[in-house]
């Protein structure tokens, strides 16, 4: 049973399938046809990294459509391959998308009523765009996966009000430049080595020294900024805030954990195995440029964070300041930085779904996100407040949680590469992100006015009045998953050791420098 | 003039295509970013993606090939049907990989069909981004996107500064974080913004492509008020009026 790796993708396909077309019979099997496929296709992904785990290449390779490697060369036929880092990020796509599935009764009827199974359909082709990009080994296939993965994001954001479709707007025109630069890149790509298998591409670039030809490098710069403006990275950002501002609250709950971060790993994809270490970061000056393009990137995010008063805008500039942690952990070129920059795809993607699935409950019970809004929250809901502090912690890095391993790898990596300015950077930002936390605390446990003046008399007093601190939870179906990501997001940071063993077994492929060699 | 060598000749005669398809590509995305007209933005983006597909089909170009379907004399089945008693069932009645000199003779189909699939996700994307279209008209009256900012910028003031309770103190930061906002957005809308009082003179006579011929004039626009807008605001306020 080697077909694992195809489940994947095909049982969120299918899902969808079903929710479209029984709508018109029933909508109440829309909620439990995604659960399902989304249970089925987190079993397929265990299992595909297991084998990953197993195999002496460390790689599960399924050419689609019986088009063997025996009978013909590579590049016939579409390949799905799954080595350590698409396993585990396959992983995270659809635990992610089971959660957020869990999650999505209420607010699915409560926000999109009368839409459920289109709504059903797209959540599950969007995991299957998601979960196909990272398994994919082709690369014109990647683009049409990226496309799936969009559209289908266009569509889940434009489904809430009309402000989201306005927002909208300008996420479909940024990101179809996007992709497009994307393809038109794979087509310079294809121009020179004939191939659009990523093995064979990164094969035909050493077997004929393509490292200087023009074609490779304009190749090279088109699908990085593509891919940049996907991933929102600081100065191509302007889609990303209002379009998971605006979002319905499952949409920003999936979309947020998962759209960007996946977008980084095609960047670490496209760097070490398409383009290959030495072309990537040797022989060109993105290595010198990019560093400090994500120490512009990094600040302008967490001042734009700090400026905003409402939660999910707020959560939104926080998720384009990680973004540039981890591009830059992938340009500051060593080891460690790729080994921060990959389990921080990894916490990353735990702490934010931590706090969206927060917001969102916030949103549900107090209908709004605005910071005023907050006052004495934690005697009113304290269960929501403490899964929403954990990933609140973890994204400033506190140490039991995931980011504070993701975040010591990255200033490792910075270390070891002498890039001072990255460290300073990742220091301030943190120094942020406590600000902007410690400021919610203080919001959700005292009764402050708007000048920031405490209201409470001490001694127990917090100047709440009796309905304020009256216990009122969030339904289970949404605690219990938000409970489920915060004890996710302890539970990486507590056996770190074990993801980040598989990260090094894969990183050990390729030729990067780890400092020791030259101290 | 057009000797060989010259930047001309290349760019003109040698590389005619690749220079049209980057004079598109460049149109589409001035178009994207400057124009005004939500729709036509729409129209630039169907421009930047043709482009791209003429580069696609330019590079599966080969002078005096055929399509890549077998001819007959090099037709594995048929009349030359290779009958090889070691062959297995695929290998007799699947596709047979031909000698490299044979091959020259074909075009290569790949890219042509790679662009099937981009026309395909092109169609998708504009009728998605049309249906977008369709609903900013139907909740703000306005396919212009100065109007549309503006109208939105006022939204948005309004939902941050509806919660809290001292009106004259509260409001000034909620509404610089507006204006704020508006300036972070990407260079399209500040192109077009400084575009704005030019457009605005210009618009009685500039027909709109497809919202605006169905909805009449201009002040029937703004007369309109937000239909679906409203009672999710008001149940979004609750909770501030139980405080105060």
């Amino acid at each position: 049973m080697s077909d694992h790796i195809v489940w994947i993708v095909l049982f969120p396909l299918l899902g969808s399938v079903v929710c479209a077309l029984s709508g018109a019979i029933s909508k109440k099997i829309c909620y439990p046809t995604s659960i399902l496929s989304m249970v089925l296709s987190v079993w397929a992904s265990v299992q595909t990294l297991l084998q990953a785990i197993e195999s002496p290449v460390h790689e599960i390779s399924y050419i689609l459509g019986g088009w063997s490697l025996d009978l013909f060369p590579r590049g016939v036929g579409i390949e799905f391959r799954a080595d350590l880092l698409g396993a585990l990020i396959t992983l995270v796509v659809t635990g992610v998308g089971l959660i957020v599935a869990l999650y999505s009764k209420v607010p699915v009827q409560r926000e999109t009523p009368g839409k459920e199974p289109m709504y059903y359909a797209l959540f599950l082709l969007q995991i299957a765009g998601l979960a196909g990009i990272a398994l994919t080994g082709d690369a014109f296939n990647l683009y049409v996966l990226i496309e799936v993965a969009a559209l289908t994001g266009y569509g889940l954001i434009a489904l809430g009000t009309n402000r989201a479709a306005a927002a909208t707007f300008n996420y479909i025109i940024l990101g179809t430049i996007g992709a497009s630069l994307y393809l038109l890149g794979v087509g310079y790509l294809y121009l020179k080595t004939g191939t659009l298998n990523m093995v064979g591409i990164q094969e035909a670039i050493e077997a004929q020294a393509l490292h200087n030809s023009p074609a490779v490098q304009v190749a090279f710069v088109l699908v990085l900024i593509g891919i940049l403006i996907k991933m929102a990275f600081f100065p191509l950002h302007a889609w990303l805030p209002n379009a998971y501002c605006h979002a319905p609250t499952t949409t920003s709950c999936l979309l947020a954990p998962l759209v960007t971060k996946v977008m980084i790993y095609v960047l670490i994809r496209m760097v070490l195995s398409v383009f290959g270490v030495e072309f990537s970061f040797e022989s060109n000056l993105w290595t010198e440029i990019m560093p400090w393009l994500v120490v512009v990137a990094i600040v302008c995010a967490a001042v734009m964070a700090l400026a905003q008063r409402e939660i999910k805008k707020m959560l939104a500039y926080l998720i384009v300041a990680e973004v540039g942690y981890m591009v830059g952990g992938v340009w500051i070129y060593n080891y460690y930085g790729l080994i921060g920059s990959i389990f921080h795809i990894i916490s990353d993607a735990c702490m934010t779904l931590c706090l969206f699935l927060g917001a969102g409950i916030i949103l549900e019970k107090c209908r709004t996100t605005h910071f005023d809004g907050l006052r004495g929250l934690f005697a009113k809901m304290p269960l929501t407040m403490i899964g929403f502090f954990v990933g609140g912690f973890s994204i400033i890095g506190l140490p039991p949680t995931c980011g504070f391993f993701s975040k010591w790898y990255l200033i490792t990596g910075g270390m070891v590469s002498e890039r001072w300015e990255y460290m300073v950077t990742l220091m301030f930002s943190t120094m942020v992100m406590v600000v902007l936390f410690f400021r919610l605390i203080e919001r959700v446990h005292l009764a402050v006015d708007e000048s920031g003046k405490n209201l409470g008399k001490g001694h127990g007093d917090l100047g709440l009045s009796s309905e304020q601190t009256r216990f009122d939870e969030a339904p289970l179906s949404m605690l219990i998953p938000l409970l489920i990501a915060a004890s996710i997001v302890l539970i990486v940071g507590v056996y770190n050791q074990e993801v980040v063993d598989q990260i090094e077994v894969f990183l050990r492929a390729y030729d990067l420098p780890t400092g020791v060699t030259y101290k | 003039m057009f000797e060989d060598g010259s930047i001309l000749n290349q760019l003109l005669v040698e590389r005619l295509n690749y220079f049209i398809y980057v004079v598109l590509l460049l149109i589409g995305l001035w178009a994207m970013i400057a124009k005004n007209n939500l729709i036509k933005k729409l129209i630039g983006m169907s421009i930047f993606q043709t482009a791209i597909i003429l580069f696609y089909v330019s590079i599966g170009v080969k002078k005096g090939a055929t399509i890549p379907i077998y001819l007959p004399e090099h037709d594995p089945h048929g009349s030359n049907l290779v009958t090889d008693s070691n062959s297995t069932e695929l290998t007799a009645h699947g596709p047979q990989v031909l000698e490299a000199s044979l091959v020259s003779g074909y075009t290569n189909p790949l890219p042509h069909v790679l662009m099937l699939t981009a026309i395909v996700v092109g169609v998708a994307t504009l009728g998605l981004a049309l249906s977008v279209c369709l609903r900013i008209y139907r909740g703000y009256g306005t396919a212009e996107e100065d109007e549309l900012l503006e109208k939105l910028e006022r939204e948005d003031a309004r939902n941050t500064g509806g919660l809290t309770r001292r009106r004259p103190r509260s409001r000034r930061p909620n509404r610089n974080k507006a204006t704020n906002n508006q300036s972070k957005r990407s260079a399209s809308f500040e192109s077009s913004k400084s575009q704005s009082p030019k457009n605005k003179n210009r618009r009685p006579s500039n027909s709109k492509p497809k919202v605006g011929s169905s909805r009449g004039s201009e002040p029937t626009e703004n007369n309109k008020p937000k239909p679906r807008r409203r009672p999710r605001k008001l149940s979004a306020r609750k909770p501030g009026e139980n405080k105060s």
